[in-house]
């Protein structure tokens, strides 16, 4: 036998189940009263600096059908590219705004919208720079493990041209998978769990 | 961000990446014993990445955040004067990393059925009865060296729709916030001794068993109290830093 390493191992995961709400947004799911308000249910207000967005999402599984059980993290810089968080060794981020945002799809339609800013634009580990992205998590009933992924906007063509993790996609059909078209303040991002179009999830 | 009450003030923030992910340990996505998973699971091969900066922050929570019952699955959605009905216990222990250090300020959220396998939820189809007393939810943060504690009632084993007669073993979820978006993650705390544990096809998802005996809380008779409640020791390990052992040793530990 070759030494350990003597690292603990992670806990294993498991699925959030169908019911997942009840813990991480006991508001939404009917369970008034324990919790003031679901964390993360709001990114924004007056004071945030940057260009006010809305971001859809929906999430298809592999026969198209929407979620209508899923809960989706989103995690962001601010307009000017830094993350509101003790490990961002840069500079202090934009105190208005925490970058983090948590809903639930939609029970019948499957979407979610996050009212948020667009981020600036954030080093990659080399120093040149990512576009502008959101990085998205995605937990359901059926997923076993976490799905982490990222967003990029449409309208920044020449961002995600120099992009450094978008360049990394071998299988360039499927870059698109990880870009939402704009259409006048409204960002669609659909993420297919698997198919012909399934996403390019992240293992990071 | 409140530093000083999460225990954060007396370290330096970490800024390395996180060790990869040991995906032969977790449950793969696709494992069509358990049906849901056949539709939910990505086929192809995940992109690998070095954790950029948008991995290895992330938001923090401090104690500010919680109510005074956030912690009490007992009492915080009863009446006034009651409680919730089933076998009180305490569920303790601690949150650390890979490197075995404990995770200070990490927000754990937990979620369960009632005494009776029911859970508060529009879609629950179970017939069991729903406890007036019971919601279900609760939270806390963790303290200085990572550990936590909750009150809350023994959940019960339920059916579910999978195979034609799947149970689950009693469980609470547990959803972990760490200081880095990559380490987030859920899991599911099992009850020790239950023989449902390893019938069930969610658990049986998990390959190495090693790593199914790591989710299952022993029952620990130094932390009941009498007359009052049972205690169950559960330690949750997350995503470690790869912190060089020369900064290690200039943080002393
Ligand atoms: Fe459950």
């Amino acid at each position: 036998m070759p030494q350990s390493s003597d690292r603990l191992k992670e806990s294993a995961s498991q699925t959030a189940g169908p019911y997942v709400h009840i813990g991480l947004m006991p508001n939404f799911s009917g369970i008034a009263g324990v919790f003031g308000t679901d964390l993360g249910a709001i990114m924004v207000d007056e004071k945030t600096r940057g260009e006010r967005i809305d971001v859809k999402m929906r999430v298809f599984d592999g026969a198209d059908q929407p979620l209508t059980d899923a809960l989706v993290e989103i995690w962001q810089a601010d307009a000017d590219g830094f993350y509101n968080s003790p490990s961002e060794p840069r500079a202090v981020a934009d105190p208005n705004f925490t970058g983090w945002g948590r809903l639930a799809t939609d029970m019948t339609t499957g979407e979610c919208v996050f009212r948020t800013i667009k981020p600036g634009r954030v080093p990659f580990g080399d120093g040149r720079l990512m576009a502008p992205h959101i990085t998205v998590w995605i937990v359901a009933r059926g997923i076993n493990i976490g799905l982490h992924t990222r967003m990029y906007f449409g309208d920044e063509t020449t961002a995600n041209t120099e992009d450094p993790v978008l360049a990394m996609i071998e299988d360039r059909t499927r870059v698109p998978t990880l870009i939402a078209p704009r259409d006048g303040d409204i960002y669609t991002f659909d993420i297919h769990l698997q198919g012909e179009h399934e996403t390019v999830f992240l293992d990071i | 961000m409140k530093t000083e009450a999460s225990g954060l003030s007396n370290r330096k923030p970490e800024t390395e990446a996180f060790f990869p992910r040991d995906r032969d340990w977790h449950p793969p996505a696709f494992a069509p014993g358990y049906k849901s998973s056949v539709l939910r699971s990505p086929r192809k091969a995940l992109l690998s990445l070095d954790g950029t900066l948008s991995e290895i922050t992330g938001p923090v929570f401090g104690h500010d955040i919680l109510g005074e019952l956030d912690d009490d699955l007992i009492r915080n959605f009863a009446r006034p004067g009651e409680s919730a009905v089933g076998p009180r216990i305490i569920v303790h222990g601690r949150v650390l990393d890979e490197r075995g250090k404990g995770v200070p300020g990490a927000l754990l959220e937990f979620w369960q059925a009632n005494a009776g396998g029911r859970y508060r939820h529009k879609r629950e189809g179970y017939v069991a009865a729903l406890d007036p007393n019971f919601g279900g939810c609760g939270r806390t943060v963790t303290g200085a060296d990572g550990s936590y504690s909750f009150r809350t009632i023994r959940p019960g084993p339920y059916p579910w729709p999978n195979g034609p007669n799947d149970w689950r073993p009693a469980h609470i979820h547990f959803s972990i916030f760490g200081h880095g978006f990559a380490q987030r993650l859920i899991t599911q705390m099992y009850f020790e001794g239950d023989p449902l544990i390893w019938k069930c096809p969610i658990v049986r998802t998990i390959p190495d068993k090693a790593a199914i005996e790591r989710l299952i809380a022993g029952l620990d008779m130094e932390a009941t109290i009498p007359m009052d409640a049972c205690a169950y020791k559960f330690d949750i390990v997350l995503r470690g830093r790869q912190s060089s052992l020369f900064e290690n040793r200039l943080e002393g530990n």
